[in-house]
């Protein structure tokens, strides 16, 4: 059925507000767009790496989850969901259990990219029937905004400071996708929250309900960590993607589709302006980091076309 | 889903009955949670400006634009709105306005 | 009619799982536990259980699969050694404060460094903090019945904790003793059906489990978590004695081997007791009177029960396979000490050997130096040296 956000308004909500995420956080967003794609008559169990979402959804006695959530620790999110899963193929075979009941194990980039990324690589390499969910904000927000493997260059964060010497992150980010799309699980995603969540619910939809493990990599600002005007999330988001620095595509069984192909490409300081965390490469003299930036987002994209077969 | 009334645990809960493990099987409670005092601005609907196109609802980081049995926006859940702005930013029609909040 | 069969201690723990049939075993190999995963697979393979194995990357991962296992609502148990313990530390702690009564067999191993494959109890040790009740076994059959009696200690609704079930690699993991199994229909109805109260997949009652849990309410999770692990001691010698209706076979706290009358005692955990029980009946038939107190369950600690046993001896030598590196003494050591003075039992000398660190054989000479210098402390009422080190070259 074509998507239609008339419809899937009236589908049961299934994450609460009362959580203590900061506001304007880009993070419940995509946590309820994802649950929303749901069948309503399904059980769901969330899992989370510790992070922001998690301490701020379930702070005791206080949980947000409308169904039943685990936190455990911070690397072993994926490794959680995955026992749940096992116990539910091994109950559902000795007949204790009736209906269906989907996995989805969230994580943002900190629990994902870096400290949980063995956890996830062994949940997704076994195949077990979920979804993995990173919620990337580029930095480990909940500690106060450290550097992570996800951050993009350049980057100022409290662990990749703009110093006198030293102009913030010195590295690119890791491509997360690309390493589960090397995975050869039957669904990876990357996507955003964007105009009318389209993107966001289908691709949510077709992960929670392709047999087997499946990855989805969702941009998550943070108005916080990345200093913009907090009304401006979706603003910010539209620009991820017309400026290729977060494409929209999807890997099923290997094969690449690019979701969106902006007509005009924009300029990644389109995207990098409104963030406090580059202003110091706005500076005069620091024009060749925008530059070096661009480069490195334009070597990415055509690598990503060439995946598709588009190039 | 949790279709239990919403309970929690008391702040002066003792020992003994404390729900064990840190487990809450009361599902969705932190609707009980009020985080309408964090607002400094608040978000006014101008419900004759509205078309309904409910770009707004699901961009709501705090479940506080709430849908009715129609599937039509109704008006802030100010228990819960933080005040962010968000909606506001993304409403084609100029029907949310954005005020100071009155302490 | 009970089964007499030919096992090593591993091959007795994998055939007490297949005969739980557990809802997830999730597990990573480690010597000298390794075997335990490798048996169950072929159980899992030839469809012997019903069991999900999950062939986990880490045992971090092991413990955290097993955690969301049994928080699902199924029963998750998993086995490993030394560093693999190590590897799961952080999760061994919140499975214990989640209430989650996972099993797990540990294969005790000395921790790395120096990398070692061998005998000590460094490992299970240094989980002696996390939450997780501790049982040791001697040998291949103690191993066996312990893990039976596992569940129903661990799920106990005045407990529901998780249990380790400890045994010496090598000593006992690799070596095939002649031991009895019980029947299958028999292990199935006394282990039980495992009805959690609330589980992640009753979608009629969905629950969030593993919150941030702040000053305002922790405490009073840590303190009914106490209480549990109290109220735990009842529970094992309730189980053992329904297991003692079942087999014949008798287990309590600890085993007193030989102390009705005797004047000194040795303290030891797992396979080392075996050794002492052949020294103590060579010097039995030399008139010394000589005995052992072999701890079984080391969390919770029966410090009245075992302060009781050990008031009446003249000397008590208390052995620890694991150093605290404290400068003080080992960790039964300390734990047997400080019991006896809370209690205040003051009469007995007592000392501490750490013995048997990193796999070195322990020999019954070794056993008759304890033997022979608590007697000397006996006779003589001194003591030279309370921290020393047996079997080590000086």
């Amino acid at each position: 059925m074509a998507y239609n956000l008339k419809e899937v308004a009236k589908k049961p909500e299934r994450f609460t507000g009362g959580h203590r995420m900061c506001a304007g956080c880009g993070a419940p967003i995509v946590v309820r767009q994802i649950l929303r794609a749901l069948k309503p008559e399904d059980h769901v169990v969330s899992g989370c790496a510790t992070g922001c979402l998690e301490v701020s959804s379930f702070l005791y006695p206080y949980t947000s989850w409308k169904d039943s959530f685990i936190h455990n620790a911070f690397e072993n999110s994926g490794a959680t969901i995955a026992g749940a899963e096992a116990a539910y193929v091994a109950m559902k075979r000795k007949g204790k259990l009736s209906g269906e009941t989907k996995f989805i194990a969230f994580g943002g980039d900190g629990g994902t990219y870096d400290i949980g990324l063995q956890a996830l690589s062994g949940a997704m390499e076994r195949g077990h029937d979920m979804v993995y969910v990173c919620y990337d904000n580029g930095a480990y927000m909940n500690t106060g905004i450290q550097r992570s493997s996800a951050t993009p260059k350049y980057a100022d964060t409290t662990t990749s400071p703009a110093g006198a010497v030293i102009p913030g992150k010195q590295q690119p980010r890791k491509d997360l996708t690309e390493i589960m799309a090397n995975h050869h699980i039957p669904y990876v995603a990357q996507t955003i929250a964007i105009g009318n969540m389209k993107d966001l619910y289908e691709k949510s939809e077709k992960a929670i309900y392709t047999k087997g493990a499946a990855f989805m990599n969702v941009l998550a600002p943070c108005p916080r960590g990345w200093q913009y005007n907090t009304p401006d999330l979706m603003d910010i988001n539209k620009l991820a993607v017309e400026t290729c620095y977060w494409p929209l595509y999807e890997v099923i069984d290997g094969k690449y589709i690019i979701n969106y192909k902006p007509k005009n490409k924009l300029p990644i300081r389109e995207f990098l302006k409104p963030q406090g965390r580059f202003k110091h490469i706005f500076k005069a003299g620091n024009e060749h980091m925008i530059e070096d930036i661009q480069q490195e987002v334009d070597k990415r994209w055509e690598a990503l076309l060439k995946l598709a077969g588009e190039a | 889903m949790s279709k239990k009334e919403l309970k929690t645990v008391s702040p002066d809960v003792k020992w003994k009955d404390i729900t064990p493990g840190g487990v809450i099987p009361y599902a969705g409670n932190a609707e009980l949670f009020k985080t309408g005092d964090w607002r400094s601005m608040k978000p006014i609907w101008l419900k004759e400006k509205c078309k309904q196109c409910l770009l707004c609802y699901p961009v709501c980081p705090d479940t506080s634009i709430l849908i009715d049995q129609e599937g039509k926006r109704v008006d802030f859940d100010f228990d819960h709105c933080k005040g962010c702005g968000v909606c506001v930013k993304v409403c084609p029609f100029k029907a949310i306005d954005f005020v100071e909040e009155d302490k | 009619m009970a089964i007499r069969e030919r096992l090593s201690g591993n091959e007795a723990i994998a055939i007490a799982m297949k005969q739980i049939n557990p809802d997830v075993v999730a597990a990573f190999p480690i010597t000298p536990s390794t075997e335990i995963p490798q048996y169950f697979s072929n159980y899992v393979a030839d469809g012997v259980v019903e069991t999900e194995f999950v062939a986990v990357e880490s045992e971090h991962s092991a413990m955290s699969a097993c955690v969301g296992a049994q928080a699902a609502g199924g029963r998750a148990m998993t086995a490993t050694s030394a560093n693999g313990l190590g590897l799961m530390w952080e999760v061994l702690y919140i499975a214990a404060c989640s209430r989650l009564p996972i099993v797990m067999a540990c294969v005790n191993r000395t921790m790395s460094g120096p990398l070692n494959i061998h005998n000590d109890h460094s490992d299970s040790m240094g989980a002696r903090d996390s939450g997780w009740i501790q049982l040791y076994s001697e040998n291949n059959q103690e191993a066996y019945d312990n893990m039976l009696m596992a569940h129903r200690i661990g799920e106990h609704p005045d407990v529901v904790l998780p249990v380790m079930v400890c045994q010496d690699g090598f000593i006992t993991s690799h070596a095939i003793e002649n031991l009895e199994l019980v029947e299958d229909d028999k292990v199935k109805a006394f282990v039980g059906e495992y009805n959690p109260e609330d589980y992640l997949l009753n979608k009629d009652n969905p629950i969030s489990v593993g919150p941030l849990d702040l000053q305002g309410h922790t405490f009073e999770h840590k303190r009914q978590q106490a209480q549990a692990m109290m109220n735990a001691k009842k529970v094992i010698l309730e189980v053992s004695e329904e297991f003692y209706k079942l087999t014949g076979r008798k287990y309590e706290l600890f085993e007193e081997y030989m102390t009705d009358d005797a004047e000194v005692v040795a303290v030891i955990l797992n396979s080392t007791a075996g050794t002492a029980k052949y020294v103590i009946d060579q010097f039995r038939a030399q008139g010394k009177k000589v005995g052992l107190i072999k701890p079984r369950v080391f969390r919770p600690f029966p410090v009245d029960e075992i302060v009781e046993a050990l008031s009446k001896f003249k000397a008590i030598a208390v052995l620890d396979k694991a150093d605290s590196f404290n400068a003080a003494g080992g960790p039964l050591f300390t734990d047997i000490t400080s019991a006896m003075y809370a209690k205040g039992v003051f009469t007995p000398k007592v000392v501490n050997f750490i013995y048997g660190i990193g796999g070195r054989d322990v020999r019954s000479d070794d056993i008759e130096v304890v033997y022979n210098e608590i007697l000397n402390i006996a006779a003589t009422g001194k003591v030279n040296s309370v921290y020393n080190y047996l079997g080590v070259r000086e």
